[in-house]
């Protein structure tokens, strides 16, 4: 189980970790499993501008197609190219390889949940 | 909380992401869809099926009365064979698509039914039953088990013995059953094994008494562990048979779906004789109202159940059902299209605001290659 102390969550299930001004971007492995075997994910531009709770791409997967909800404002510097091919990455290491995005110049968003209270809403 | 089957603690303990059916909890996933559909198409699966229903019909009116229920013609069956067919209202429309088993027995007959539907054919079948018939809704002491795969046989066979006298598990044909014991439940508790699925592959389902299901799973588990065999849930169901081009009731039809506006027309003979629906399906043959055909999408484009077909920017149909097809490796979906729509011409699916181009191609989408069953 990954070491989650650093990571703070959306309630529609997006994690976030910043490290050194770079926010790290994903869905959390609840998120995956209820989405099951993940097919393909439409991922933004580098250079796109969001904001929080901006929608920055879609996940399909075998049952459903959702959107993805930026958990921070920011400026997107990297998208997770191994996706394309490997979208089961998501599945996998939620937390680790299966990440998406990347921003710097990260608008901090006061209404992220930890650990814990992403859990007391149904998340893990 | 959803009904069980026999078999829900094994599912719960080897981790499976249960789901409400049809008012049962049962097994969507356990190592993953796209895990799940491979080993069925490559080596086995084994699913719990239980929730389907199953209902015998006995007594010296049985031939005739079932007959007259379903559209396809049951009186050329032997015993022991199978046919599918749908079931129809006096409109014609498609109460249920269903699977008639005609027992070895002289007037028995076993129809399996959807679970979503099965309260309203049993209803069905009695509101048309005469004194010299009895219906008997068989679906709480009747487990079923399906091993669908190109090593179903290898796998079954050793833990098989058939009737005296009855074909080989091998040698048993496509649509038909025979008595057997299986890994030390006798004959008469497994009731029937059949050359039948719903996977597009080389397969048996097993109808089982549901005290015995249990042991009957663990056995076929292990013996199939050797080839390759994974527990399959009800999300590799659904790929594996929409690839294989085969209907979902209540998806791709219902009570207002007459069977040639679903490409099922093949299921109606018409020269067989009188039939509940016969003749509204005579006036339809000529004129369906709709067709079905196969779509096939981007692998980025996942068409889904609702979403409207276009062509040349006109709504034209409707996507009836839809997934990532894991071994066409593309997206893959059926749809209901209005009587105007043009073969050969550009079509469209709107998913979420988005026109996703589609290509008309025949059903089925996967078919298996042959020399394997």
């Amino acid at each position: 189980m990954a070491d989650l102390s650093e990571y703070r969550f959306t309630e529609s299930h997006e994690w976030v970790h910043v490290e050194s001004g770079v926010a790290t971007v994903g869905i959390s492995d609840h998120a995956q499993s209820e989405l099951g075997d993940v097919i393909f994910i439409e991922l933004p531009v580098v250079g796109a501008v969001l904001k929080a709770g901006d929608r920055f791409g879609t996940i399909e997967s075998v049952k459903a197609a959702s959107d993805l909800y930026a958990p921070v404002g920011g400026t997107v510097t990297g998208v997770n190219d191994q996706l394309a091919d490997a979208p089961e990455r998501v599945n996998a290491d939620p937390y680790g390889e299966g990440w998406m995005i990347r921003l710097n110049h990260v608008d901090d968003n006061a209404a992220l949940l930890d650990e814990a209270g992403y859990r007391a809403v149904g998340g893990s | 909380m959803g009904r069980h089957t026999q078999l829900y603690d094994r599912h719960v303990a080897a981790g499976a992401r249960m789901v409400d059916f049809a008012g049962y909890d049962m097994p969507l996933q356990y190592s993953g869809i796209r895990d799940e559909h491979v080993a069925v198409r490559q080596r086995a699966g084994i699913f719990d099926v239980s929730h389907m229903g199953e209902v015998t019909v006995t007594g010296p009116g049985a031939p005739d009365f079932v007959q007259r229920l379903v559209t396809n013609d049951v009186g050329r069956l032997v015993p022991n064979q199978l046919l599918y067919s749908v079931m129809c209202n006096e409109r014609g429309g498609i109460v249920d698509d269903v699977i008639v088993l005609r027992g070895g027995e002289d007037n028995h007959f076993l129809i399996v039914v959807n679970a979503s539907t099965r309260e309203k054919d049993v209803a069905w079948m009695h509101e048309h039953a005469g004194s010299d018939v009895e219906v008997e809704d068989r679906s709480d002491q009747l487990a079923l088990i399906a091993v669908q795969g190109p090593r179903a046989a290898d796998i079954l066979e050793p833990l098989a013995r058939m009737d005296e006298g009855g074909p080989g598990l091998r040698e048993l044909r496509p649509f038909f059953a025979t008595g057997l014991s299986l890994a030390g439940v006798t004959d008469s508790e497994v009731q029937r094994i059949s050359r039948t699925g719903y996977t597009g592959e080389d397969g048996f389902e097993i109808y089982i008494d549901s005290d015995r299901a249990g042991q009957v799973w663990d056995a076929i588990i292990e013996a199939g562990a050797a080839h390759g065999l994974l527990p399959a849930g009800l999300g590799a169901r659904d790929t594996l048979r929409l690839e294989a081009g085969l209907r979902l009731y209540g998806q791709d039809m219902d009570d207002d779906t007459d069977p040639y506006s679903v490409g099922l027309g093949w299921t109606v003979k018409l020269d067989k004789g009188d039939f509940i629906g016969a003749a509204a399906l005579r006036e339809l043959g000529g004129t369906p109202p709709r067709r079905f055909v196969g779509l096939r999408l981007s692998p980025r484009t996942i068409a889904r159940h609702g979403q409207t077909v276009l062509q040349d920017g006109r709504e034209m149909g409707v996507v009836t059902s839809g997934t990532y097809g894991f071994t066409v490796g593309t997206a893959v979906a059926t749809a209901s299209v209005n009587s105007g729509f043009d073969r050969d011409g550009d079509v469209a699916v709107d998913i979420r605001g988005n026109v996703a181009a589609a290509e008309i191609v025949p059903l089925p989408f996967y078919k298996r290659p042959k020399g394997d069953g």
